[in-house]
C-alpha cells in the first residue's frame, strides 16, 4: 500500500521512533545480570525496581502528559495497604493475584480523582493532587484498626509467589520477582507511549487547546492515562509492601512525592528510562550519604534539587546528549530527542 | 494544632440546671468559643499566608518554602525570649525583621533565577530550600517541639458573656487585625501599594510605566517573609513549633491562597478565617473527621472553582 | 445555495462590555467567505464561539442545520469545522509528520488506539504524506516544529486543519506575520483549498481578501456592519469610513 516515496519516508520515520535502539537492550540485558552478579545487594537492587516503576508511573502524567503532580504517593500507598492487607487477612493469597488487584484498586482511586486535575492551573494541580495524598493519609491514619495506624501494618506474612517461589531470607526471589514486574510493565508502557493514544499525550501536553482544535477529547485522554499511571504506583506500592511484608502511613508522606519528582528530574522525564535512571542514581546517592549523615541527609537531597533547579534541567541533559549522540550515530531518533 | 480542645467555660461545665434555655445557652457559649478560637486560628493564618498570596499573585511564583520564614520567625522569638531574655512583645518586631532580612537576601540572590522557569522547576527549588531548612533547623535546635515563655498576664482566660476568651489568642486577633487593617491602607492608600497592584495586574504594562517592577517584588517579598516570621512568632504557643513545621503547614497556606485567590488581600483573609474556624469546628464536632473537612473544602472549592473564590475571571 | 454555517442572533458579552452584538452570519456551501473589520472588533471572538473556544452568551450555531452551539470544540472538529490560529498553535516538539498524523488518525477514529505502533497504519501515512506534498512541508518533515521557519510553521498550521477534512474551514488571519517570501506559498496554499470546504477567512491583507473572497462580512464593534459581493463592500463609502485608521492594511 506504500505508493511514493514520501509515504515511504514517512512510515519509515514514524515506525523508527518505536524501534528497539541497542542501548535499550544493553540497560535491560544489564539489570537482569545483577540477579547473578551481585547477590548479597538484593535488598538495595529491589527497592531501586520499585522505586523505578513509580518513577515510570509519574513519568507517564508528567513527562508525557504535562500534569504536575505532588501526590502521586497517594497511588503509592493504596496499593501498599491494599496488597499487605490482602496477605495478612489471607483474601488473597498468591502475590501476583494480589499484585494484580492493588493496582486495580490504586486504579479506581485515580480515575476517581482524576477529575480534579483537569481542571484549573499548574498550581491547582499541584494543591489538588497534594490534597487527596493528605486525605488519604489522614484516612489512613484515622482507621488504625483497618491499617495499624502510625504504627503502620504488622503481621504480614507473605506466601510464595505463583505457589512456588518463597520470599527468602535473602531477597533473592523478591528482587526476580519485582524486577520482572517492572520489565512487563515497562513493555507495556513503551507500547502505549510510541502508540497514536501516546502521541496524542504528548500534543496534549504542548499544547491542549490545539489537541482539542483538532479533534482530540482531551479530557478523556487525561483521565486514561491517570488512571493507569496510578495503577502503576499502585503496583510500585505493592512490591515494596510484599517485599517487606509491611505497609507505613510514610508511604503516602509528601516528602515521598517530592522524593519523586526528585528522582524523575535527575533522570530526565519523557523518555520512561528517565525514572529508571533517576532511581538507580537516587538509591545509590541515599545509600552512601545517609552512612555518612543518617538523620540530616534530606538536607543534602534539598541541595541538590537547588542546584539542578539553579543549573537548568535541560543543561543536566544535555550533558548526557554526547554520549547519546556518540552510540547512535546513525539513529535520527535519538539526536532528536531532547528530553522534557 | 496545640490546645486543640476549645476550653469550655466554667459556667458550661458547673452542672447546672437543665432547663431547655440553659442547655441552649450552653451550646451557644460553645459555639461561640469555637468561633473565637477558630477566629483567631484563621487570622493568624491570615498573616501567615498573605505574602505567599502576593507572591504568587505578584510573581506566578509557587513558593513551598513560604513556611520556612515562618518558621525561621518563630525559632527566633524562642531564642530571643527564652534563652536571651527579651521581653515577647519586644521579640516580636525583631522576628519580623529577621525573617525579612533572610527574605530579602534569598530573593536577591537566589529566587529571582527561578522566576521565568517553569511551575515545575518553581516547586522543586522551593522544596529543595524547605528540606534544607527543616534539616537545619533540627540539627542546630534538636526536633522537639519548643515553647515560648509567654508573660504570665497572657496565659489563661478569662470568661466574658459565658464565653471562654483566651488572652493569648484574643492578643493574636487584636494584632493580626490591626495588620491586616494596616495591609489594607498600605495596598490601597499609599504610592508603593498602587505601584504593587499595578504589577500584580500586569508586570510588563507596569514596567512600562516606569514601575522598578524587580524593587517592588524584592520589598513585597521581604515583607511578606516578614508577616510570616511574625505570624510564626505568634503561632509557635497555637501551632506548635518544631523543624517540620514548613511541611506541617504548607498545605494550610496553599488551601489559604487557592481558595481565596490572589488578586486581593480579602479573598485570603476570608479563605482564612473559613479555614480555621472549619477546621477549629471540624476538630471538636467530628474528631474523626477533623482533618479531612479542611481538605474536603479545598478539594470541594478548587473543583467549583479552580481559580478560588475570589479571583477575577480574567485572572491567571 | 445551501446555507452550510449560520449564527442565529449570537451574543457574547465580558462583564460590561459587549463583544458580539447580535450577530447573524450566514456562510453559504462552498463559499470564500471573508470576515474583515478594524482591529478590536471581535472577529477571533466569533470563531472562538463557532469552534467552541468560548461559550456564547446567547444565541445559536448551526453546522449544516444542525445545531452544536453546546458541543465540545472537538465534537466540532468531528462535526465537520476546523480553524486555524492567528497566533500559531502547534505542537513545538513534535514533527510535522507527527503533527499531522495525529490530525489524520485522530479523524479516522484511531487517535485513541493505544496497542498499536505510530506509523503502523498506511491508510493515515498515505493522507500525511500528500499532506506534506501539497503544503511543501517535505524537506522538513521530520524537523521538530520549533526549528522550522515562520512561514514553515504557517503552512503547517493551515495543512493541520486542513488534515481535519473539514468541511467548513476558518481561517484567522492566514497570512499575519509571514515574511514576504513566504507570503506567495501561503496564498497559493489557501487558493488551491478544495472546492467542497467553505471557507471563512478573517484578514487584514486586503489583496488577499479581494482575491480571494466571493462574499465578505464586515465586523464593526461586534455586529455586522455591512454584507455583499467584494465589489460593492469595495465600493461602500460607510466602509471606507470605518477604515479610515487602518490605512496601512488597506
Amino acid at each position: 500500500m506504500i505508493k511514493t516515496p514520501t509515504s515511504f519516508s514517512v512510515t519509515r520515520s514514524l515506525i523508527g521512533r518505536s524501534h528497539w535502539h541497542p542501548l535499550e537492550i544493553v540497560f535491560w540485558v544489564a539489570a537482569f545480570s545483577t540477579i547473578w552478579l551481585f547477590p548479597t545487594k538484593y535488598l538495595i537492587l529491589t527497592e531501586i525496581a520499585w522505586l523505578a516503576l513509580f518513577a515510570l508511573s509519574l513519568d507517564l502524567i508528567l513527562g508525557y502528559a504535562g500534569i504536575v503532580s505532588l501526590g502521586h504517593a497517594a497511588f503509592f500507598g493504596v496499593g501498599a495497604y491494599t496488597a499487605a492487607l490482602l496477605a495478612k487477612h489471607e483474601i488473597i493469597n498468591e502475590p501476583v493475584l494480589a499484585l494484580i488487584v492493588a493496582g486495580l484498586v490504586a486504579s479506581a482511586v485515580g480515575f476517581v480523582t482524576s477529575f480534579l486535575v483537569l481542571r484549573g492551573t499548574d498550581l491547582t494541580r499541584i494543591m489538588v493532587t497534594l490534597g487527596v495524598a493528605l486525605v488519604l493519609r489522614e484516612l489512613a491514619n484515622q482507621n488504625g484498626w483497618l491499617t495499624g495506624g502510625a504504627d503502620g501494618l504488622q503481621g504480614v506474612t507473605m506466601q510464595p509467589i505463583l505457589g512456588r517461589f518463597r520470599f527468602d531470607m535473602f531477597g533473592h526471589n523478591g528482587y526476580v520477582y519485582c524486577l520482572t514486574v517492572l520489565f512487563v510493565l515497562f513493555l507495556l508502557a513503551r507500547r502505549i507511549v510510541n502508540s497514536p493514544f501516546g502521541l496524542s499525550l504528548q500534543s496534549i501536553k504542548n499544547n491542549p487547546l490545539r489537541a482539542s482544535a483538532i479533534g482530540i477529547n482531551v479530557n478523556l485522554r487525561l483521565v486514561a492515562i491517570y488512571t493507569i499511571a496510578a495503577g502503576y504506583a499502585g503496583i510500585a506500592g505493592a512490591l515494596l509492601a510484599q517485599t517487606q511484608a509491611f505497609a507505613s502511613l510514610a508511604y503516602f508522606d509528601f516528602e515521598r512525592s517530592a522524593d519523586l519528582l526528585m528522582v524523575l528530574v535527575i533522570g530526565g522525564t519523557g523518555y520512561l528510562y528517565g525514572g529508571l535512571i533517576g532511581a538507580i542514581v537516587f538509591k545509590f546517592m541515599q545509600d552512601y550519604l545517609s552512612v555518612w549523615t543518617p538523620q540530616y541527609w534530606p538536607f543534602w537531597i534539598g541541595l541538590l534539587l537547588v542546584l539542578i533547579v539553579l543549573v537548568g534541567r535541560e543543561r543536566i541533559t544535555g550533558w548526557t546528549r554526547p554520549i547519546r549522540e556518540l552510540a547512535s550515530k546513525l539513529d535520527w531518533r535519538a539526536a532528536r530527542k531532547d528530553g522534557a | 494544632m496545640r490546645g486543640d480542645e476549645p476550653r469550655i467555660p466554667l459556667s458550661v461545665k458547673a452542672g447546672a440546671e437543665s432547663a431547655a434555655g440553659q442547655v441552649w445557652g450552653e451550646l451557644i457559649d460553645i459555639m461561640l468559643t469555637i468561633l473565637f478560637d477558630g477566629v483567631a486560628y484563621g487570622m493568624l493564618l491570615f498573616v501567615l499566608a498573605c505574602g505567599l498570596a502576593v507572591t504568587l499573585g505578584l510573581m506566578n511564583f509557587v513558593n513551598l518554602a513560604h513556611g520556612a520564614f515562618a518558621m525561621a520567625g518563630g525559632y527566633c522569638t524562642v531564642i530571643l525570649v527564652n534563652r536571651m531574655g527579651v521581653p515577647f512583645f519586644a521579640a516580636l518586631p525583631i522576628a519580623f525583621v529577621v525573617s525579612a532580612l533572610i527574605g530579602l537576601i534569598l530573593e536577591r540572590t537566589l529566587y529571582v533565577h527561578v522566576y521565568r522557569k517553569p511551575h515545575l522547576d518553581q516547586v522543586l527549588f522551593t522544596i529543595g530550600l524547605v528540606f534544607m531548612s527543616v534539616a537545619a533547623v533540627d540539627y542546630v535546635m534538636g526536633s522537639s517541639q519548643v515553647f515560648v515563655q509567654l508573660p504570665s498576664w497572657l496565659q489563661g482566660q478569662d470568661v466574658i458573656f459565658g464565653v471562654g476568651v483566651g488572652r493569648y489568642r484574643l492578643l493574636i486577633i487584636v494584632i493580626c487585625g490591626l495588620l491586616t487593617l494596616g495591609l489594607q491602607l498600605i495596598l490601597t492608600k499609599t504610592r508603593f501599594g498602587s505601584r504593587l497592584r499595578a504589577a500584580v495586574d500586569d508586570a510588563r504594562v507596569a514596567r512600562g510605566l516606569g514601575i522598578n517592577v524587580n524593587w517592588v517584588f524584592a520589598v513585597t517579598f521581604a515583607f511578606g517573609s516578614g508577616l510570616a516570621g511574625l505570624g510564626g512568632a505568634l503561632g509557635a504557643e497555637i501551632l506548635g513549633l518544631d523543624p517540620s513545621f514548613p511541611l506541617k503547614f504548607m498545605i494550610y497556606f496553599l488551601i489559604v491562597v487557592t481558595v481565596g485567590g490572589t488578586s486581593s488581600i480579602t479573598g485570603p483573609f476570608v479563605a482564612a478565617l473559613l479555614l480555621g474556624i472549619g477546621d477549629v469546628a471540624g476538630k471538636y464536632y467530628l474528631p474523626a473527621f477533623g482533618a479531612f473537612v479542611i481538605y474536603t473544602i479545598m478539594i470541594v472549592v478548587l473543583i467549583w472553582r479552580p481559580q478560588g473564590l475570589f479571583a477575577r475571571p480574567a485572572g491567571r | 445555495m445551501a446555507i452550510v454555517l449560520e449564527t442565529v442572533n449570537l451574543v457574547k458579552r465580558f462583564g460590561g462590555i459587549v463583544a458580539t452584538n447580535d450577530v447573524s452570519l450566514k456562510v453559504e456551501a462552498g463559499a470564500r467567505h471573508a470576515l474583515i473589520g478594524p482591529n478590536g472588533a471581535g472577529k477571533t471572538t466569533i470563531i472562538n464561539q463557532l469552534t467552541g473556544v468560548l461559550a456564547q452568551t446567547s444565541g445559536k450555531i448551526l453546522l449544516e442545520g444542525e445545531d452544536i452551539s453546546h458541543l465540545s470544540p472537538h465534537a466540532r472538529v468531528r462535526r465537520g469545522i476546523a480553524r486555524t490560529f492567528q497566533i500559531n498553535q502547534l505542537f513545538l516538539e513534535l514533527t510535522p509528520v507527527e503533527t499531522l498524523g495525529l490530525a489524520v488518525s485522530e479523524r479516522l477514529g484511531h487517535g485513541g488506539d493505544w496497542w498499536r505502533r505510530v506509523g503502523s497504519n498506511p491508510q493515515v501515512m498515505e493522507e500525511v504524506a500528500e499532506l506534506l506534498e501539497r503544503f511543501r512541508l517535505t524537506d522538513v518533515m521530520n524537523e521538530r516544529t520549533d526549528v522550522l521557519a515562520y512561514g514553515k510553521q504557517r503552512m503547517l498550521e493551515i495543512a493541520l486543519a486542513i488534515a481535519c477534512k473539514p468541511r467548513v474551514l476558518l481561517l484567522d488571519e492566514p497570512a499575519a506575520g509571514v515574511p514576504d517570501s513566504e507570503r506567495q506559498d501561503i496564498l497559493s496554499a489557501v487558493a488551491e483549498l478544495p472546492k467542497d470546504v467553505t471557507v471563512l477567512l478573517i484578514e487584514h491583507d486586503m489583496d488577499l481578501v479581494f482575491s480571494f473572497a466571493d462574499r465578505i462580512s464586515v465586523l464593526v464593534n461586534g455586529a455586522l456592519f455591512v454584507e455583499g459581493k467584494p465589489d460593492e463592500v469595495a465600493r461602500d463609502p460607510r466602509v471606507k469610513a470605518v477604515y479610515l485608521g487602518e490605512e496601512a492594511h488597506v
